[in-house]
């Protein structure tokens, strides 16, 4: 009964995870709809959309250094925030191919191909669609063992929309250091665990 | 601002001005700090007047003169220009200002000058993105032109935009536009101007020699590392739906006038 209960809290705080995920790409969409994102609006969307891929693929990384450095888990989360990664930076992908190039592909393809910019972003976003397209139970089981070696993209993915994200501008601003300083501190945990003394799980 | 008495001159585009509310409210000065709003936010404090300019360097008579002194001496035009930045955008800006030649031809350069070396001012206490620990670059920003870059005519020292004295974002009392180049080499709130025999050093090829030439013209078949040049966003163009991206034209559409100064150049090389 208890066991029930927890199950339904969880699944209804999992779709919650979703609604609020959303709501800073509706609430930038409305906004650059309405003339509320200054002067360069399709800009502002693109760069809200690639900072909360960002900022989703940083929640996913911290789950496990929460759990096992402070004991709180909230593993049953990490599904949710994930996804919304994944489907944050096929949202940044397709306003640049969109709002931003026009889809001009004689412009978008070499630059895709050339840009060590674009290239990473690109790449990254490429990493994370067999872990979108895996996240579910019926995968986990069917892949076994290979499913968590699969998943290890994940710090590919992220390392590579971190140095993407330090060549989006002219100079590294306040703001970028933070996030990329968390991705370094989340990453540098998983090379220094082996390291560490072991905990017992749980 | 203040109103300012202008005469129309012959150069102006004739395409749709990008809004004042834009011009003033999107721009790059990171004396003021790095995001785009924050010109307009963060320079309440500073005092564009009074204000002098130091003219000196390889030139008969150097002279210190007083901004509003030159804008009552010398007919202050209008000049409807292109403005294209680096990071490929663009706008349509309605400048008031005057030929940069006007103010060359007081101080009489000598024969030994080849190049115009540019300084903005430095005021930590009325520019917070000069204090503090975050500083994205080295102060005095810095830039320069060859000397025929600087005597050409449709380069002008601006003291205002829309009729009125220029706001303190689009770096009062007084600027450099080149529209044939990249926005950077537009340096701001000028103090000093000098004269010399040798190219002088510009803040963003200091910074990332190999992204930011010293010539930094339009050019849409030479891209930044990072981007490609050959399209750009016109600002408040389409609005959010509909790009508004258009094809860039090479020297930003002045080719006509400007592409001797380069003749036998690689601008390949001469970035």
């Amino acid at each position: 009964m208890a066991a029930a209960r927890s199950a339904l809290v969880d699944g209804l705080t999992g779709w919650g995870i979703y609604v609020v995920g959303f709501v800073p790409a509706v609430a930038s969409f409305w906004l650059g709809a309405t003339g509320g994102l200054g002067a360069d609006p399709v800009r502002a969307f693109e760069q809200t959309l690639g900072l909360w891929a960002l900022r989703f693929l940083i929640l996913t990384l911290a789950i496990t250094p929460l759990r096992q450095l402070a004991g709180i888990n909230l593993l049953r989360f990490r599904r949710a925030l994930g996804l919304l990664a994944f489907w944050y930076a096929a949202m940044h992908f397709t306003v640049y191919l969109t709002l931003d190039r026009g889809l001009l592909w004689d412009t978008i393809l070499p630059d895709i191909a050339r840009r060590p910019f674009i290239t990473l972003g690109f790449s990254a976003f490429v990493l994370l669609i067999p872990l979108a397209v895996t996240s579910n139970r019926l995968s986990i089981r069917r892949l076994g063992k290979n499913w968590r070696r699969l998943h290890w993209l994940i710090y590919v993915a992220v390392a590579l929309a971190a140095v993407h994200y330090l060549l989006a501008t002219k100079v590294v601003d306040p703001g970028q250091a933070a996030h990329v300083g968390l991705i370094v501190l989340l990453l540098g945990y998983r090379l220094m665990r082996p390291l560490l003394p072991r905990r017992r799980p749980a | 601002t203040m109103p300012l008495k202008t005469v129309p001159s012959r150069y102006k585009v004739d395409e749709p001005l990008t809004s004042r509310e834009d011009v003033t409210t999107y721009n790059n000065f990171y004396e003021f700090g790095a995001d785009k709003a924050d010109p307009s936010q963060n320079s309440g404090k500073f005092k564009p007047r009074p204000w002098t300019i130091t003219v000196d360097g390889l030139v008969g008579k150097p002279q210190t003169f007083d901004v509003d002194k030159l804008i009552a001496d010398i007919p202050i035009e209008e000049r409807i220009y292109r403005m294209r930045c680096v990071e490929a955008w663009s706008m349509v800006i309605p400048w008031n200002g005057f030929p940069l030649k006007a103010l060359l031809d007081k101080v009489e350069p000598l024969g030994s000058a080849k190049y115009v070396a540019f300084e903005t001012v430095v005021r930590p206490e009325e520019m917070p993105g000069q204090s503090g620990y975050f500083q994205p670059m080295p102060w005095p920003y810095v830039e320069g032109l060859r000397l025929d870059e600087a005597m050409h005519p449709l380069t002008i020292l601006a003291v205002g935009l829309y009729g009125e004295t220029l706001p303190n974002q689009n770096g009062a009392p007084i600027r450099l536009v080149v529209p044939w180049k990249y926005g950077f080499k537009g340096i701001k709130s000028i103090v000093r101007v000098s004269l010399v025999e040798t190219q002088p050093p510009n803040s963003w090829n200091s910074l990332q020699g190999s992204e930011y030439g010293f010539y930094a013209n339009v050019n849409p078949e030479v891209d930044h590392p990072r981007w490609s040049q050959a399209t750009e966003r016109r600002i408040g163009e389409s609005g959010f739906f509909g790009s508004g991206r258009r094809p860039t034209l090479m020297f930003n559409g002045y080719a006509d006038e400007v592409a001797s100064l380069y003749a036998g150049m690689d601008l390949r090389a001469n970035y």
